[in-house]
């Protein structure tokens, strides 16, 4: 059972002719974690706008629960929590006092603010800076109000662009777990360029170069992008290449560093396990082997460069 | 509408968190004092002064007007600086995203804050109407004359808002936005200075030629007309204004 919570088709939006995005289109399920990735000025911030109605697209259309971002901007708007790339804080406000409004903003009744702001500081760790004004709190912190604004009214959708900036590792990691815990009731878009950090929180992973979509897929596709058909080995004394060579499956043998990286044909467990049995017989003191990963910087820089040669 | 009063709670909240919004309400309840006791001394020289008894007049239509005309000059000059901040600010500080992804219209964004800022001017005007008002202790007031002065001075203080804070949703600069509004709104007030001809339409423009029946006590259809057409027509303009920032980003 999916529900579609957020549908964008064919988004484009062009400043004087120049193109910024052009032709973005992806659906978004509930309980959903979707992450942006893509350079700087690649056009994820533009398209966040767009999705949450602060820009108006030159063309295309972006849907929340089916409900029209241009026609019914009051009621799609209500489904959406944004965190802009600057948290939008009144820093005479205290921290209660900006909530308060936020949630006053976003339709929670009267009754239920107070509730909903102690609930919202408790999940982002604000309990403790209430009565603190916005303009006094470090950066983290404002980021960590500026979440907390976009999560008080429980929107549907939940979006975040680079959520993770400017906070420490600690802070770095409640946020992760927040933003995982948070796509267990409502989607989320984040953008980032931490690319290990997709890789944590994101189901679904988006990569855009220079305004158009040139990778999008589950975690798990890229994920398998990553895996090459290569083994780095270490050996205390490396035999000649040529009894490498012999082992079956075993097509290339370089000498990376201090390591051995090796390149096979066929399924890679039994040419790891061949290797192996191969080291322990010949007496080559084995101490490492692992299968040679492609950074998730390889596979990024990879797709933005396709795009450039195909373009 | 909620959210219109949200909104314009949210304002009036900021204006008193910083100390401009208490450094004004001070200043011109000072200075307006001042002019009062003094519109009220010169009353006895003048009356005294004066022989024939067709000259004299009372108190009401002497002083009251003199110091309400003073209070437009005053507000002339305080508004631009309540209004600078409006959109200007929340444009520098990108707050403004805070509003456009909440489920409110421009209309309820803009309006909202025009409401915040009547509260404060609308307690400018009533403390220096309780201020005139004193004066029934001592004299025989025409009440009415001073209701309608107050109107005036409110409509006057309005119109002055709406066109702040459209200029306010012109630039990202406070300062240029309090500058802008002052001059124009000067030269909205004293433009019927430049036409001698009574008839010019210069004479129609001026706002202080709408806001001096209401003065002498006369409620004109035409001049609430002109008053209202003014704020609504500036508070549009902004709401076009801040749509065109959605649009072409």
């Amino acid at each position: 059972m999916n529900t579609v919570t957020v549908e964008a088709s064919e988004l484009t939006r062009a400043y004087g002719g120049r193109a910024v995005v052009s032709n973005v289109s992806f659906n978004l399920n509930k309980g959903e974690v979707l992450g942006f990735l893509g350079p700087n000025g690649a056009g994820k911030s533009t398209t966040m706008k767009m999705l949450t109605g602060n820009l108006a697209p030159t063309s295309g259309t972006v849907k929340i629960c089916g409900i029209d971002m241009i026609d019914n901007p009051k009621e799609a708007k209500a489904l959406i929590g944004y965190l802009p790339e600057t948290p939008p804080l009144y820093k005479e406000l205290t921290v209660d006092e900006m909530l308060a409004l936020a949630a006053r903003m976003h339709g929670v009744s009267r009754a239920h603010v107070k509730r909903a702001v102690s609930h919202v500081k408790e999940r982002t760790g604000l309990t403790e800076m209430g009565g603190r004004l916005c303009e006094n709190l470090s950066t983290g912190f404002q980021q960590r109000v500026g979440i907390a604004q976009a999560i008080i009214h429980n929107p549907m959708v939940v979006v975040l662009d680079e959520p993770t900036r400017g906070l420490d590792p600690i802070q770095i990691r409640d946020i992760r777990t927040l933003i995982k815990e948070l796509g267990g009731e409502h989607s989320v878009i984040l953008s980032t360029h931490i690319l290990p950090e997709v890789e944590m929180v994101c189901d679904h992973v988006q990569i855009i170069h220079q305004g158009q979509l040139v990778f999008n897929g589950e975690i798990a596709t890229l994920r398998r992008n990553r895996e090459s058909n290569r083994l780095r080995v270490g050996l205390r004394r490396p035999p000649s290449i040529d009894a490498l060579l012999a082992v079956p499956g075993v097509t290339a043998v370089e000498d990376v560093d201090t390591m051995l990286c090796v390149t096979f044909s066929q399924d890679g467990d039994a040419v790891a396990e061949a290797v192996v049995s191969a080291a322990v017989n010949g007496g080559w003191g084995l101490y490492h082997v692992a299968p040679d990963m492609n950074s998730l910087e390889d596979v990024f820089m990879q797709l933005t460069e396709q795009e450039d040669v195909t373009a | 509408m909620k959210m219109i009063f949200t909104i314009a709670g949210k304002e009036l909240r900021s204006l008193f968190a910083s100390p401009m919004a208490w450094v004004i309400l001070a200043l011109l309840q000072l200075l307006l004092g001042l002019f009062f006791t003094d519109a009220v001394s010169r009353y006895f020289v003048a009356m005294q002064g004066t022989m024939l008894p067709e000259e004299r007049i009372g108190f009401t239509a002497f002083a009251i007007p003199q110091v309400f005309g003073v209070a437009v000059l005053v507000l002339l000059t305080a508004v631009p600086l309540l209004t600078m901040r409006q959109i200007a600010e929340e444009r520098k500080n990108q707050t403004m995203v805070f509003l456009f992804s909440a489920p409110v219209s421009l209309f309820e964004i803009v309006l909202g804050k025009f409401v915040g800022l009547m509260s404060f001017i609308s307690l400018v005007v009533g403390l220096l109407l309780a201020m005139t008002l004193s004066m029934h202790a001592t004299t025989d007031l025409d009440t009415a004359q001073v209701l309608t002065n107050a109107l005036g001075l409110w409509l006057m203080a309005a119109s002055f808002a709406a066109l702040g804070i459209f200029m306010s949703s012109l630039t990202q600069q406070p300062i240029i936005a309090a500058i802008i509004s002052f001059v124009a709104l000067l030269s909205l007030v004293i433009i019927n200075y430049f036409a001698s001809d009574p008839e010019s339409p210069l004479h129609y423009l001026s706002l202080m030629q709408h806001f001096e029946p209401l003065s002498r006590g006369v409620l004109n259809t035409a001049d609430i007309a002109y008053f209202i057409l003014f704020i609504t027509t500036f508070l549009v303009l902004t709401v076009r204004r801040l749509d065109a920032d959605r649009l072409r980003g």
